[in-house]
């Protein structure tokens, strides 16, 4: 809001506050009271009953039976290979994420803009096609799939494919938070702990980590949230052996079609509970990023 | 040695924040491990085959019909989604209502829910016997198993995209405007029609193209609703699995390319619709 605006009084009124907000500028009362309405049928279909359906669905039969789907072996081994394989992807792009956007929000170079696009691009890719890629480079028929069996070192259809293919579908969430945060908060800080003589390592672990550590932790959860939640890579990639390269998500897929709905159910209500830890934290820092006001991080 | 010169030429005389070669030099790696190198195979796996093979794989009649389902399905899914999803965004924005911080969390669900979640809560809900089936069933309505259940599973994942790209125009939009309008005579709907959309039609269209990409490529939340009957509702990520498991790898392949090129068509198309975006953002400020 622009200072010459801020002392019309109406203008000083908080956007979307309507309490003082003259008439000829707020919709009829009968207007506001539908399209609310409206709003909030489509989220309930299409969103609330879904969700409640899963966590419903996975109590179907009681307490009991859940606990005992969940502490299963084969579903515990699938749990343990979700958070190996997410603790090896989001270390990787964050790092990754880093790197980048010091790159690119620090310096100016040639062939930033075509950079941008490529390190976006695995979000256009259909995650079947994400998999198929690693079948056709480690595959039987594949580029290193002859040297591969020789060696015996098995890529596909085992954990490092699960893992490279997870890697590929997470790989931009940490540098698009934050390529924009850093751009927008410019070298200034930098330059001055530079200039007074600290080291580029010193100056980065006290002046930028310190500065970007919301947009960091954003990119790190959503990133978390997709690597923990994969299906159509991973399950390409996997072979879906029980008990060995099943995922959370193959998991509940494989007991879905065996009918088994409460297990599945069961299962997928986890990765439910995930998805909404992941919302509440996602909240939270947009609501601590808004205070100290970081802009850039709801352009997303 | 060709990063450092580019760093040197670059950063002109004054520049003393350092880690440019290491921090570029290691984007470029592991982006060109990851990604590039990878999806180059995609292409080089295609120019093994003769383009009449080719051809008579990517325009078989199954193939065919599974285009159509999922180009149309998304675009159903798409247009859905601008219409609730700007009606949505307006009474995040506008109005005041028990629940909204709760409700604007919460409209970010389909990103974080995993995609085999969604599918297979949507096929509870929608199958005869489900919360919402059983209401639609005696109207004639089936959902799960059909194609109409492809929309309902796009719809679901593309749903926070219009939301979340609307919203911050709206926020930024000047009310002042709105009220210059009044004050001159125009009535709501005018000012709407004439102020306020044209300033989220950018906004409107990015959200549609970001939706639409999405759900085209789509594959988890749709195979456990779609019942997945060849010609009818097979999906075309669904057929390049199929593809996959019988190790016809080069038919695969060849799908994936008509589908890759489709996403970089959509990718141009996304990034020419945020310019514009911005710009009119920019207009709107000077």
């Amino acid at each position: 809001m622009t200072a010459a605006a801020s002392t019309l009084s109406i203008s000083s009124v908080p956007r979307g506050e309507l309490a003082y907000a003259p008439a000829a500028t707020v919709e009829p009362f009968w207007v506001r009271a539908s399209l609310i309405g409206i709003a909030l049928v489509f989220l309930t279909l299409f969103l609330f009953v879904p969700l409640a359906a899963v966590f419903a669905e996975a109590l179907k039969k009681g307490f009991d039976s859940y606990l005992a789907a969940i502490i299963e072996p084969d579903a515990w081994s699938a749990i343990k290979l979700t958070l190996l394989t997410a603790s090896i992807a989001v270390p990787l792009n964050l790092v990754f994420g880093v790197a980048a956007a010091w790159a690119i929000a620090k310096f100016e170079f040639r062939g930033k803009s075509l950079l941008l696009t490529l390190i976006d691009l695995p979000f256009s890719v259909s995650p079947v096609i994400s998999g198929l890629i690693y079948v056709l480079i480690f595959g039987a028929q594949g580029w290193f799939g002859p040297w591969l069996r020789e060696h015996d070192i098995k890529i596909l259809f085992a954990v490092p494919g699960i893992v490279l293919a997870t890697v590929f579908v997470t790989f931009p969430f940490v540098a698009r938070e934050l390529i924009p945060l850093m751009q927008s908060q410019g070298n200034e800080e930098e330059e001055a702990a530079l200039v007074l003589g600290a080291s580029g390592w010193r100056t980065f672990w006290h002046v930028t980590l310190p500065n970007i550590k919301w947009g960091l932790l954003y990119g790190v959860i959503l990133c978390n949230a997709r690597a923990m939640g994969e299906f159509g890579a991973v399950s390409v990639v996997s072979g879906h052996i029980r008990g060995e390269t099943n995922t959370m998500p193959l998991q509940v897929e494989i007991l879905y079609n065996e009918y088994n709905f409460a297990a599945a159910f069961a299962v997928a209500s986890l990765l439910a509970l995930l998805a909404l830890v992941t919302l509440a934290i996602k909240s939270f820092v947009e609501w601590r990023a808004q205070d100290i006001n970081l802009q850039p991080i709801r352009e997303h | 040695m060709s990063v450092a010169t580019i760093s040197r030429a670059a950063s002109g005389p004054a520049r003393v924040i350092p880690g440019f070669g290491l921090a570029l030099g290691y984007t470029l790696l592991y982006l060109g491990l990851i990604v590039l190198v990878p999806l180059s195979a995609v292409l080089l796996k295609t120019a093994t085959m003769t383009w009449d093979a080719f051809w008579s794989v990517i325009s078989s009649e199954r193939v065919l019909a599974s285009y159509r389902l999922s180009f149309g399905a998304a675009l159903i899914g798409a247009v859905l989604n601008v219409v609730f999803g700007g009606i949505v965004a307006w009474v995040l924005v506008r109005y005041r209502f028990a629940g909204k911080k709760i409700v604007d969390a919460l409209v970010d669900l389909p990103f974080a829910l995993p995609t085999a979640v969604a599918g297979i809560a949507l096929t509870a809900l929608y199958s005869s016997n489900g919360w919402i089936g059983r209401y639609l069933e005696p109207l004639g309505i089936k959902v799960a198993f059909t194609p109409l259940g492809v929309v309902v599973a796009l719809t679901f994942i593309g749903l926070p995209f219009v939301v979340r790209t609307v919203q911050p125009v709206l926020e930024e939009a000047e009310r002042e405007l709105e009220e210059a309008a009044a004050s001159l005579g125009a009535n709501r709907l005018q000012t709407f029609a004439k102020v306020i959309f044209p300033t989220i039609l950018p906004a409107l269209l990015t959200g549609f193209a970001l939706s639409f990409a999405r759900a085209t490529g789509e594959y988890g939340s749709v195979i456990f609703i779609a019942g997945n009957m060849p010609m009818v509702s097979e999906i075309t990520p669904l057929f390049i699995v199929t593809r996959l498991e019988q190790y016809d790898y080069a038919g695969a392949t060849a799908i994936a390319v008509v589908m890759l090129a489709a996403s970089f068509v959509m990718l141009l198309t996304i990034n020419l619709l945020q310019a514009w975006t911005r710009k009119r953002g920019r207009e709107e400020k000077a």
